[in-house]
């Protein structure tokens, strides 16, 4: 049945860090490397070698510039799966049963064997974290690698999803989101975590954390003034200074 | 979104062969039974070569029946279950008219009111989209009903209603593209809202997340030119209502014209919904710098 | 609806993984990560990074993951080839390795015999430089080197000079304790992955990171200021920050005094005063007599005249202070506001000394004296070719090693830091060889660091010893040979026609050159009687290639999967600030095609040409591959190529050979590292601590420790510019006098752009520049399924004033004209650039028929290179001289220097410059591709 469950015993879901995606892309690759060979039916690509490849990925890099209306223009690199959403309108749309939510970890998943590639969640996904694939004609999304999070054939500190093991850069993080002990709840309350469109309604579990505001217009510092003033103009009053310091050494 | 003719297809002509079914249901009006059989089957025909054309945009048709499964939840789910319940019950009311001579009230009511069910099943499938804000609004439904009744009407050769209905469907249909025009702004998402970055800031995508095109590009994030939009729109409306609505008023709809009443309007539907696609946007498309 | 009623299918949620990992180092790029490859049913089905491994513990990045997508490429080469067609066709018949190797040995053998030097064997970005270059030097020919001359010659070379070793991948920021973090022109660098595990580690700690770029993405993104500098003027933006630092007072006097030249006296001609040991003299003011640097408890001056010297610092406070560097002379050159200046020197200088950081650690430093804690001062720098790729590149890194000095943050706690066997000062590494023997080889190392004009390699006439024209006085520090000017030089019969080029990993008939389509041109042109002008080309290469065309013969190369190789101490090995290590990869899976790696192929041609050390006394060949060679090769006895597990698997450094090494290697994750002790992990140029275990490792040729002093000044480099000034027997030519007395200064200067200098600016007002794409590397990531998809096109970037004032819109095309030439591309717009600036990403585009991929790929249509609007040579100046577009000092392209026009053109079907096509000599890749589906 593909109704939302009312609550899922956990919220396991990514935070990712804006201010520390460097845009790299090195989570996109991993997760299509370890996803074409697991869960579900691989992520084909067609044409890969011609004029327009193009495959299925669960997992993208966009990039944005960002004008303020002080300052300079910034880049954001801005990486988006499924954000596994509390209430998750590609699920009820799903007219097979397909697309469900896990009450044990509120994952949001395609049970392929039933998908008849109608693409209406994809259609229901504010985020377009859904994509069918090119070859197997089934919807493919984020499993927040439900293979390897819970799999015993894995050491423990690797079970986490795919792209959060591999970024260089500490960008994403894996937890329960309904844990208020769990390391990802503490990061979204410091550092102000927020939804994607909230407007749509979709409570997704993942979140965004903030980049850091830039600081181009940070006040002018005066740590040089004072010691300017004692060190004096040109070159007699710097090697004064110079004198007293090599005595003092 | 991206127009799929088969999408096109099958909501314009299963909207035209159940919004028959509505009017043969409540209105049999007395046919002989082979004129009978052949408005039943047009109907049937429109409604099912609909249906099926919408298996094309399966992935997989061959486990379409999975679709019945879901009615608690999903439209879609609703609508297959409907849309056979009323070709069920639309067929035994063909069946009984064909055989008896005379139509089954009680069976053609329950036809047209299953048939009504689908119409709004269908609707739904896109009102239900929050993510296509010109979509997700109670003008849609009104207006699949305001489509399916008047082409229902017009095949149905109820003249003097289609003739209100064209009038109706034409205003509405107007109505809808003004109201769909502000529909996505009025929603509130904006590039912003969508990345949760600076309200303040203009922003733009400065690289996508890949060079070469994706599914969702490619099915969500179609994209037409205004001018063409205002052009297709005139002719669409030209064609489904004005032109319809003219020779109506301006000559006796016999055989000949009534043939080219239906296959303006049906022309002008195909156009305009055609643009009921093609003008949608998914706000997917704010990921995707479109907007 | 309650949970009940949720129907779930029930799932495998611990399915089988592998059914092996096996342990290797990834190669795709050369950062060297390690990585643990996951094989089931005999094929690879994932590769993750080895969380052990120094280098990238654990992560990986995109390129990494896409090794599969690599290993398994359409374009992959399957035998070795003979060329068919005329060059540039890519028409070949496939051959056996006997033949290919016989077919090489016989045109080297007369070669070898009578002229050495008429083979040029110039490798590309591999790991195995220590090998190719005793093949070479055995061989007997001076015309050896690597790419790092078109590369980062200026970062290595600034570097070595002056501290001792570079940024680069020889050392890196204290990632753990600095809080202050400044990155000069970096998009990527060799430390791909570090650089971006430091960063997070930056964030997490909440340290400030400033970006100086002119295009902000990447680490200039994340990075909390942005310094939107115009190129070519870092140097002097940093002098500014000199200038500021100097006229406050904020810098480290006592590190200065103790580790530096800074006290040092100069003599009338601006060489170092020493004594009869030759030892650099300082002035101590509690004696008021000359003394030599190293004595304790000296009470070093470092200003005024003493016996007509005077100190090292005088002469560089005297230039820093002037008006010339302060913020407002420079500010408008550089495109950043002299407030912005002014307040990055004050954070910089609150942050080193009001946050100073002290560690209980004491160490002992070569004077004797123990210093009971070690200090830090946690502001770092990293620099790369943003800075290095200009004709003023040399002095612009020397500068930027300057200001790091003289905040005393090099080899500190929060500071930089060396990666063992780095720091090496210029006496640790061997002067450059040219010395030819028919039939022997060459009198020692080809590429090393001139001390002064008399370690030049010309002829008593004057012309170059070496094809590529390293080591004269156009250039006279070319420490990495000048690749980017081998086959235009060889093309031309100048100094000298060659007979063989052979070329090992590198793209040369496309992204790697300058002028590409000159180059292509060169490589075909024949001279009257109908032969080549470069008459003979081996090239080994893995893929289809676009340089594979035009060679004669091919060498097939393996994948990196399914080879040995080794990453050594004696090349550029994968170590961290405490820790030394080098690493192996390793046939993980076997190939399937008639392909062999590179380096066995060359040690098997050695043994041909009865090269020795490759042969023994019988004629048969030492070593039957390249796993025997990493086994059992010694350069001085007791080191080898690999480090760990010597003798009998204990020893570390040095030991005998032994068998089992590769093995232990293998159950060790593919690496070896050994921790640099406690005491010895900070000051390294000083601290006797780390100086013995260096020595004792075998770090040093001299096997002894080697403590030096960072060089402010540099003394070869006075040499050369006292030539210049008419001093010393060795003279420059005329027209090269001034141009030397200018660029070889020994305190670092700025001076404008050769390019920017000849053009007029008005006609080309734009700086054009490349970066590279983190998920991309050079051209070899087209092949790449993925990763193609990711970067299947480049548009070229323009700042909002330019996309505005030429009335761009999107989707447009635009012609983009250097001195040199046109290209007609899309462009796009992007707002956070510096606004006369332009860009696009590196080496997308490819030419038709090239890397298996169909002729209508975006990569030839869309995508395209910004080579061909560089020249190798500048502009004429009218002096009827074609001056050569790199850097004065060490001869690094100066690919940064570019400068163009652009103007709106109608939209085009496919870019240009139209380069013609290439027939594949391994077919197309499929039409789909399913990887996994066996496993799913
Ligand atoms: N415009 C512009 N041009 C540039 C630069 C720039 O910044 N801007 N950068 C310059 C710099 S710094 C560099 S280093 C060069 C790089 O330029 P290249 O060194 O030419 O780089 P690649 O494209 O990686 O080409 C190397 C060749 O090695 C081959 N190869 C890959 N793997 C293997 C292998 O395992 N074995 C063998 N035998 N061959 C292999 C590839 O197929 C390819 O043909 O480009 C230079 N060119
Ligand atoms: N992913 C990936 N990694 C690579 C490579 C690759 O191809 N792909 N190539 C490897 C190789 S061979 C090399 S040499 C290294 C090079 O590593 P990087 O030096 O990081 O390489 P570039 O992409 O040339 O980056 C140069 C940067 O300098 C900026 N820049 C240009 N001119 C100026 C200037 O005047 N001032 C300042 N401040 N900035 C300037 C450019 O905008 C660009 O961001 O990367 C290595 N790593
Ligand atoms: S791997 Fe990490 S840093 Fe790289 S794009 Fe993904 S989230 Fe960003
Ligand atoms: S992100 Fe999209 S696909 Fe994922 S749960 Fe939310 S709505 Fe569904
Ligand atoms: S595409 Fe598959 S998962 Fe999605 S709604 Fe249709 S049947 Fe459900
Ligand atoms: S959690 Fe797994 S499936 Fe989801 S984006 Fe990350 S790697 Fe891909
Ligand atoms: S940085 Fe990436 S490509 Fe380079 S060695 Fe590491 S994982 Fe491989
Ligand atoms: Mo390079």
């Amino acid at each position: 049945m593909t109704s939302l469950p009312q609550s899922t015993e956990k919220s396991l879901g990514l935070v990712i860090d804006l201010d520390t995606c460097v845009g790299c892309h090195a989570c996109v690759i991993s997760c299509k490397e370890w996803n074409t060979g697991a869960y579900g039916a691989p992520l084909a690509d067609v044409d890969p070698y011609g004029a327009q490849p193009v495959g299925s990925f669960l997992n993208r890099v966009h990039t944005f510039e960002v004008k303020p209306a002080e300052g300079p223009a910034a880049v954001t690199h801005f990486p988006k799966s499924c954000l596994h959403c509390e209430d998750a309108p590609c699920v009820t749309v799903c007219p097979t049963g397909a697309s469900y939510k896990r009450v044990e970890d509120g994952i949001v998943l395609v049970n392929e064997s039933d998908c008849i590639g109608c693409g209406l969640c994809a259609w229901a996904c504010p985020y377009g974290a859904r994509e069918m694939d090119p070859v197997e004609k089934v919807m493919k999304k984020c499993t927040l690698c439900v293979d390897r999070i819970y799999n015993e054939n894995i050491p423990e500190e690797d079970r986490v999803p795919s792209c959060v093991r591999t970024c260089p850069a500490g960008a994403r993080h894996f937890g329960d989101l309904s844990d208020p002990d769990s390391g990802v709840f503490k990061l979204v309350e410091e550092r102000g975590g927020f939804d994607l469109m909230p407007e749509q309604g979709t409570k997704p579990v993942n979140k965004y954390l903030p980049p850091r505001p830039k600081q181009e217009a940070a006040p002018e510092m005066d740590v040089l003034g004072p010691l300017l003033a004692e060190s004096t103009e040109g070159a007699g009053g710097f090697f004064g200074w110079l004198d007293r310091t090599l005595e003092k050494l | 979104m991206h127009p799929a003719p088969s999408i096109i297809l099958f909501t314009a002509l299963s909207g035209l062969g159940f919004g028959l079914m509505v009017w043969l249901g409540l209105m049999p009006g007395d046919k002989g039974a082979w004129v009978a059989a052949t408005f039943c089957i047009l109907a049937l025909a429109l409604a099912s070569i609909g249906l099926c054309s919408s298996l094309f945009h399966l992935g997989h048709p061959e486990r379409a029946w999975k679709a019945l499964s879901q009615w608690r939840s999903s439209w879609l789910s609703r609508e297959g279950v409907i849309a056979i319940a009323a070709l069920a019950s639309f067929s035994l009311y063909g069946l009984l008219w064909v055989t008896s001579g005379t139509p089954n009230t009680l069976v053609g009511a329950l036809s047209a009111a299953l048939a009504l069910a689908t119409i709004l099943c269908t609707a739904m499938i896109y009102t239900q989209m929050k993510t296509v804000p010109r979509w997700h609004s109670p003008l849609t439904p009104i207006l699949f009903f305001a489509y399916a009744l008047t082409g229902g009407a017009l095949l149905a050769g109820k003249v003097t209603f289609s003739l209100w209905l064209l009038a109706a469907l034409g205003g509405l249909q107007a109505f809808t593209w003004f109201k769909g025009d502000k529909a996505f702004a009025a929603a509130g998402h904006t590039m912003n809202t969508a990345t949760g970055l600076n309200p303040d800031a203009k922003m733009r995508l400065l690289e996508a997340p890949h060079s070469g095109p994706n599914y969702l590009q490619k099915e969500m994030v179609f994209r037409i030119g205004r001018k063409h939009s205002q052009k297709l729109r005139i002719i669409a409306i030209t064609l489904l209502a004005i032109l319809p609505l003219a020779l109506g008023l301006l000559f006796e709809v016999k055989h000949m014209l009534a043939g080219i009443l239906v296959l303006s309007h049906i022309g002008g539907l195909l156009v305009s919904r055609w643009l009921f696609f093609a003008e949608a946007e998914h706000v997917v498309g704010l990921y995707y710098g479109q907007r | 609806m309650n949970n009940t009623m949720t129907y779930q299918p029930k799932l495998d949620t611990s399915p089988p993984v592998a059914d092996e990992i096996r342990q290797t180092t990834c190669y795709m790029c050369a950062c060297r990560c390690g990585i643990n490859v996951h094989l089931k049913d005999g094929a690879v089905k994932y590769i993750e990074g080895n969380r052990d491994h120094p280098v990238n513990k654990g992560v990986l990045c995109a390129k990494g993951s896409a090794g599969i997508m690599q290993h398994l490429s359409p374009a992959r080469l399957r035998a070795p080839l003979l060329r068919t067609g005329p060059r540039g066709s890519g028409e070949f018949k496939e051959i056996s390795w006997d033949e290919a190797l016989d077919t090489a040995a016989s045109w080297l053998a007369p070669v070898r015999e009578t002229a050495p030097e008429r083979l040029a064997f110039f490798t590309g970005r591999d790991q195995s430089q220590s090998l190719t270059s005793w093949w070479a030097q055995q061989f007997g020919t001076p015309n050896y080197a690597a790419h790092g001359g078109f590369c980062s010659v200026n970062m290595a070379a600034a570097g070595i000079y002056t501290l001792g070793g570079a940024f680069w991948e020889f050392g890196s920021p204290d990632w753990e304790r600095t809080k202050l973090f400044m990155i000069f022109g970096v998009a990527e660098d060799h430390d791909s992955n570090p650089i971006k595990m430091g960063l997070g580690r930056l964030k997490e700690r909440g340290a400030k990171i400033i970006g100086v770029n002119p295009v902000r993405t990447g680490y200039n993104a994340v990075a909390d200021e942005w310094v939107g500098i115009t190129p070519g003027t870092d140097g002097l933006f940093i002098m500014a920050l000199i200038h500021e630092l100097l006229k406050a007072g904020k810098i480290d006097i006592e590190y200065l005094c103790r580790t530096t030249n800074a006290p040092v006296l100069l003599d009338e001609d601006g060489l170092f005063a020493r004594n009869e040991d030759g030892k650099e003299l300082v002035w101590d003011r509690a004696t008021n007599t000359a003394q030599p640097f190293d004595k304790p408890g000296l009470k070093p001056a470092l200003h005024g005249t003493y016996e007509g010297r005077t100190p090292v610092f005088e002469s560089l406070a005297n230039r820093y202070l002037s008006q010339d560097y302060a913020p407002e002379a420079v500010a408008e050159r550089c495109g950043v506001p002299a407030a912005q200046i002014k307040r990055i020197a004050a954070e910089l200088a609150h942050t080193a000394f009001e946050e100073e950081i002290e560690i209980p650690q004491p160490w002992t430093d070569f004077r004797g004296v123990t210093h009971p804690t070690t200090k830090g001062r946690p502001v770092s720098f990293h620099a790369m070719r943003g800075i290095s790729a200009h004709s003023n590149g040399f002095q612009t890194c020397r500068a930027l090693h300057v200001l790091q000095l003289l905040l005393g943050s090099v080899e500190v706690p929060g500071g930089f830091r060396f990666k063992p066997p780095y720091p090496k000062p210029v006496s640790a590494h061997p002067k450059p060889h040219f010395k030819t023997t028919p039939g022997k080889p060459l009198d020692g190392p080809h590429l090393g660091y001139p001390r002064g004009p008399e370690d030049l390699g010309l002829h008593e006439d004057g012309t170059a010893k070496r094809i590529d024209k390293a080591y004269t006085w156009e250039n006279p520090l070319s420490a990495h040979g000048m690749m980017h000017m081998v086959i235009s030089n060889a093309h031309a019969g100048d100094p000298y026609p060659i007979d063989v080029l052979f070329m090992y990993m590198a793209n040369m008939s496309w992204n790697s050159s300058m002028n590409t389509k000159g180059v292509m041109e060169m490589l075909t042109d024949k001279d009257e009687s109908g032969e080549y002008k470069i008459p003979k080309i081996i090239y080994s290469d893995a893929y289809s290639s676009e340089m594979v065309a035009y060679a004669d013969l091919i060498f097939p190369d393996t994948t990196y999967l399914e080879r040995h190789d080794c990453i050594s101490l004696l090349d550029r090995p994968i170590c961290e600030p405490d820790a030394v290590a080098d690493a192996i990869r390793w046939p993980v899976v076997e190939p399937h095609r008639d392909v062999r790696g590179f380096q066995s192929a060359l040690i098997q041609l050695g043994a041909r040409l009865g090269l020795p050390g490759m042969t023994n006394e019988d004629g048969s060949a030492t070593y039957t591959d390249y796993e025997d060679y990493i086994l059992n090769h010694q350069r001085r006895p007791g080191i080898g190529p690999l480090a760990g597990f010597r003798g009998d698997g204990t020893e570390a450094g040095r030991g005998a050979p032994n068998p089992n090494q590769i093995e232990k290697y293998k159950a060790n994750g593919a690496f070896w590292m050994e921790h640099v002790p406690e005491e010895a992990q900070f000051n390294k140029p000083t601290n006797m601590a780390y100086q013995t275990w260096a020595a004792r490792l075998g770090f040093y040729v001299s096997d002894t420790p080697e403590p030096y002093l960072f060089q402010l000044y540099v003394e070869p480099i006075r040499k050369f510019q006292l030539a210049a000034e008419g001093k010393g027997e060795m003279q420059p030519p005329e027209h090269l006098r001034e141009r030397l007395r200018e660029t070889m200064d020994p305190l670092p200067i700025w001076y404008e752009p050769f390019e920017q200098a000849a053009i007029d600016q008005s006609e080309y007002p734009l700086h054009a520049l490349t970066q590279r794409p983190a998920a991309m590397y050079h051209s070899w990531g087209s092949q790449n399924a993925w990763l193609r998809q990711i970067h299947g096109v480049n548009p070229l970037y323009v700042s909002g004033e330019v996309w505005e004032s030429n009335g761009f819109e999107e989707g447009d095309w635009a012609s983009l004209t250097s001195h040199h030439g046109t290209i007609t591309i899309p462009v796009a717009r992007m707002d956070a650039l510096n606004a006369n600036t332009v860009w696009t990403w590196n080496a997308i585009g490819k030419r038709k028929g090239a890397w298996a991929l169909d002729e209508d790929a975006p990569e030839t249509t869309k995508g395209f290179l910004l080579n061909h609007l560089i020249h190798e040579l500048l502009p004429p100046k009218g002096d009827g001289l074609r001056w050569s577009n790199s850097d004065p000092v060490t001869g690094q392209a100066a690919w940064y220097d570019l400068r163009v026009k652009i103007a709106k053109a109608p939209p085009q079907e496919t870019t240009s410059p139209k380069t013609g096509q290439q027939k594949s000599p391994v077919g197309k890749g499929p039409a789909t591709l399913e990887y996994g589906k066996r496993w799913t």
